[in-house]
């Protein structure tokens, strides 16, 4: 017998925290935006053992559209990203204090 | 008890990539330098498309590989070599104090809820709605069904997606070079653009007068 | 080697047992989706094609003929829905019933609207050419993607066709500073939320086994799931995750800064197009699949409802940039929303739409307002002090009555749409017996009946003397420590009048905002055929 689904799950769970964490912590905007792709990976994780442990194709069909979102997602960000950050000498996002809370 | 069950391949195959792959997160959220970072999502993902390995999903594992590791984290460090790695973020200089204790409310909130909750029953749905799982060569045949079947409707949509990120990459590009010749093209009674020039034009005496 | 060849041998055999049966798709049901898309490619294949790159006039005339006819077929759409019923389309994956053909007839005229605007204040600071209305016309069709999703997975992918498009769209005018930490907050804050969205959509499909609407709450009116908790966590992820896109409390902190940051154009364009979007998934989405599990969503809902309400219309009256105040007056008018979706009976669900559709008619009107302000004043798309207006009614009379409508419009004067939305809530609240909602629901009204009444009297008064309005300039740097403005005021400071009668009101912003107050004005007098449209929009099941 393979590894129970709930650790999978669990798994998925805690790497998904740890994304959460590291864009309210972190201030690089590459790092913040890495953070966003943990995240999604981790939901890719809990579809794929969903489908599994429900024996149901969908789940893979699910992950299969996070992967073209996340990737037009990546080109438009890190485009984003380039534009803004070109002509400063790092990026973080404590440069950009302007607008306040 | 459970693990008894659990053959010792399998076992072994979880607690080294789930390992790696929580080692990877860390790695990400705590390293200062972003190239380091970038490495260590690689690993992450790596880790993941070989559970998708363990979990039969063999295509989205190659796919996974493919797309993460080949475009996305490539892209990733293209664009940290373009703009300079920047060692002056260390974390520790939060800008945002309550940002912190925010973080580390949400992410518990995030496991309880999920792990908790849960208890003991996880997938507690229906089996097989769309297509059964049958055997380990039939998956890609199955997924691509219902791409094409009960999924239609999404995939389709996917391509305004790719549209747009064509587009986008284009304008953003685009926006970032012309920025000085639509200053200079500008008009003098056109006072629109940036908040410079309105203060050059202000100071002009033929405008005031 | 011979494994290989084995494959190989297979691959007939497995090619046959797979006949992919392809879902009949009745064209005529996408054709608002399909028309914003093929108007998108249309724009850029024709700027290719174009002998001049420097115009943007063909592509807005091919932007406003696709959003007519997007808006006119959904319309249509809407008629047959009455006859013949709604339909699940693309293998129920879709849906065309009242609820979707109103929100997409919405969206089209939200679309019309800016896309005008947009032709009078874009092209001034950022380039010309066929992106920014690509771009709008793109976003748009998954705005309506999300109106007629009948899949948790069609309602992801459009929220991310709407979103990514607007990521650039906000960052468009990137010379001016402000927009471009704008695009940055949202972008982060976009993919935070679309990826909690995602983990609860995973989390439903665990609990139901399906990621369709309608089939979600057919398995939960026939199991009674005895340990729900990853069920309940879905749920909850799926409101934080549209939470953010509707922009309630507490997720409403990008809120200002973005719609402050952005070209105010765009700032329309997401006060309505890209709010009714976030709408329609979660009034979708909790009203029909989490229907037999409301006892769960609705004390959350009320909690945010309550919340939105106040701290929109309270920290509203201590703002002093005109677009940072209607981003709170936004999300105060999304609490009102709320209100409908706490109530959760079809006739309410209908009274919340009727409320997004006149909010964003007025708030595209308002926004347009302080673009052509703003023109006028020779900051186009920068920011605009409260102080600023002083005098504007002297100098342009017709502009401020117009201003000034549509903002004690947005506070629920009677005779205008806004009175009608509000008083439609309100009384779906009192209809649901939910006396104290409906109270503090006015309670809030009045306190926002304040801060637009502020701005009003702001364009009424005076104008600031010279000395006075060099103290002022100074204050406002401290205020915000932004160096646009500090510049501003010195500008301010003689050549405010010459700068005035040198500018015009741009032919087509005048349109868009005259058919804005058209539509809240008529809407508020003719009122029966928007509210009875609004009552037929029933969502699918």
């Amino acid at each position: 017998m393979s590894v129970p689904g709930s650790w999978y799950l669990i798994l998925a769970a805690v790497l998904f925290s740890i994304g959460v964490v590291g864009i309210l912590t972190r201030r690089n905007v590459l790092v913040m935006f890495m953070c966003v792709e943990l995240m999604l990976n981790a939901v890719n994780l809990t579809f794929v053992t969903f489908s599994r442990m429900l024996n149901d194709v969908a789940g893979q069909v699910a992950v299969f559209f996070v992967l073209v979102v996340a990737a037009a997602e990546v080109v438009v960000g890190l485009g984003l990203i380039v534009a803004i950050f070109r002509r400063k000498a790092n990026v973080t996002a404590d440069d950009l204090d302007i607008l306040k809370g | 008890m459970m693990l008894a069950t659990i053959t010792t391949p399998d076992l072994i195959v979880f607690v080294v990539s789930g390992a790696a792959a929580l080692v990877g997160a860390l790695g990400v959220i705590t390293l200062r330098n972003p190239v380091h970072a970038a490495l260590m999502l690689v690993m992450t993902l790596f880790s993941i498309a070989v559970l998708f390995v363990e979990e039969q999903a063999q295509f989205l594992a190659a796919v996974q590989v493919m797309v993460y590791a080949g475009a996305i984290v490539v892209l990733f460090l293209f664009v940290i070599m373009l703009l300079g790695v920047d060692h002056s973020d260390s974390g520790a200089r939060d800008a945002i104090r309550w940002q912190r204790p925010v973080a580390f409310v949400s992410a518990v909130l995030i496991l309880l809820e999920v792990s908790v909750l849960a208890r003991t029953r996880w997938a507690t749905g229906a089996h097989s709605t769309t297509a059964k799982l049958t055997g380990s060569g039939a998956h890609v045949s199955e997924l691509a069904r219902s791409v094409f079947t009960t999924y239609l409707a999404p995939f389709e949509a996917t391509s305004a997606l790719l549209i747009i990120a064509v587009v986008g990459a284009v304008v953003l590009s685009r926006t970032s070079r012309n920025r000085s010749p639509v200053r200079e093209t500008e008009r003098p009674e056109s006072v629109g653009g940036s908040g410079a020039e309105e203060a050059t034009l202000g100071s002009t005496p033929e405008v005031r007068s | 080697m011979s494994g290989l060849v084995q494959v190989i041998n297979s691959a007939p055999a497995l090619m046959a047992s797979v006949a992919i049966h392809f879902p009949s798709v009745q064209y005529g049901d996408l054709v608002p989706e399909l028309a914003l898309l093929v108007g998108a490619l249309v724009a850029m294949v024709s700027s290719a094609l174009a002998r001049t790159k420097d115009i943007s006039f063909p592509y807005t005339g091919i932007g406003i003929v696709t959003v007519v006819l997007a808006g006119v077929w959904s319309y249509h759409l809407s008629t047959i829905v009455a006859s013949s019923g709604p339909k699940a389309i693309v293998a129920g994956a879709m849906a065309v019933d009242g609820f979707s053909t109103f929100l997409m007839v919405l969206i089209a005229v939200s679309l019309l609207l800016v896309i005008l605007l947009a032709e009078a204040f874009i092209y001034e600071v950022g380039s010309r050419g066929p992106d920014f209305v690509a771009l709008l016309l793109l976003s748009g069709s998954g705005a309506m993607f999300m109106a007629s999703a009948e899949d948790l997975l069609v309602l992801f992918v459009g929220l991310e066709i709407l979103s990514i498009a607007l990521y650039v769209l906000v960052a468009y005018c990137a010379q001016v500073t402000l927009s471009r930490e704008a695009a940055f907050k949202y972008f982060i804050l976009g993919g935070f939320s679309s990826a909690i969205l995602l983990y609860g959509i995973a989390l439903t499909y665990g609990a139901t086994g399906t990621t369709n609407i309608g089939q979600i709450a057919l398995f939960l009116s026939q199991n009674t799931l005895t340990s729900n908790g990853v069920l309940l966590g879905g749920m909850a992820l799926i409101i934080v995750g549209l939470g953010f896109k509707i922009a309630a409390v507490p997720f409403q902190l990008w809120t200002p800064d973005v719609y402050q940051g952005a070209p105010t154009t765009v700032t329309g364009y997401m006060a309505s197009v890209a709010k009714a979007g976030g709408f329609a998934g979660l009034l979708r989405v909790l009203y029909v699949s989490f229907q037999t599990v409301r006892i769960d969503w609705r004390p959350v809902i009320l909690v945010m409802c309550v919340l939105t309400l106040f701290t929109g219309s309270i920290l509203a009256l201590v703002q002093r940039d005109v677009k940072r105040l209607l981003a709170y007056s936004s999300i105060n008018h999304a609490g009102f929303i709320l209100i409908g979706l706490y109530v959760a009976t079809q006739s309410s669900l209908g009274d919340s739409l009727y409320y997004v559709f006149a909010y964003s008619i007025m708030a595209i009107g308002s926004f347009g307002c302080v673009s052509i302000i703003g023109h006028l004043k020779g900051s186009t798309e920068g920011p605009l002090d409260i102080d600023s207006l002083r005098g504007l009614a002297r100098e342009h009379p017709r502009l401020a009555v117009v201003f000034a409508i549509l903002l004690v419009a947005q506070s629920g004067a009677p005779f205008t749409i806004g009175f009608l939305a509000k008083f439609s809530v309100v009384s779906a609240a009192a209809l649901g017996q939910h006396y104290e909602l409906a109270v503090l629901a006015m309670l809030s009204a009045v306190i926002a009946v304040y801060f637009y009444l502020r701005v009003v009297f702001a364009m009424y008064r005076p104008p600031l003397t010279a000395d006075t309005e060099g103290e002022s300039g100074l204050t406002l740097t401290d205020d915000s420590g932004d160096v646009m403005i500090e510049e501003d005021g010195a500008l301010d400071q003689g050549d405010l009048l010459t700068v005035t009668r040198s500018r015009t009101i741009p032919v087509a912003a005048s349109l868009s905002v005259g058919l804005a107050l058209a539509m809240t004005i008529g809407f508020g007098i003719v009122a029966n055929p928007l509210i009875s449209f609004a009552s037929s929009a029933i969502p699918l099941h």
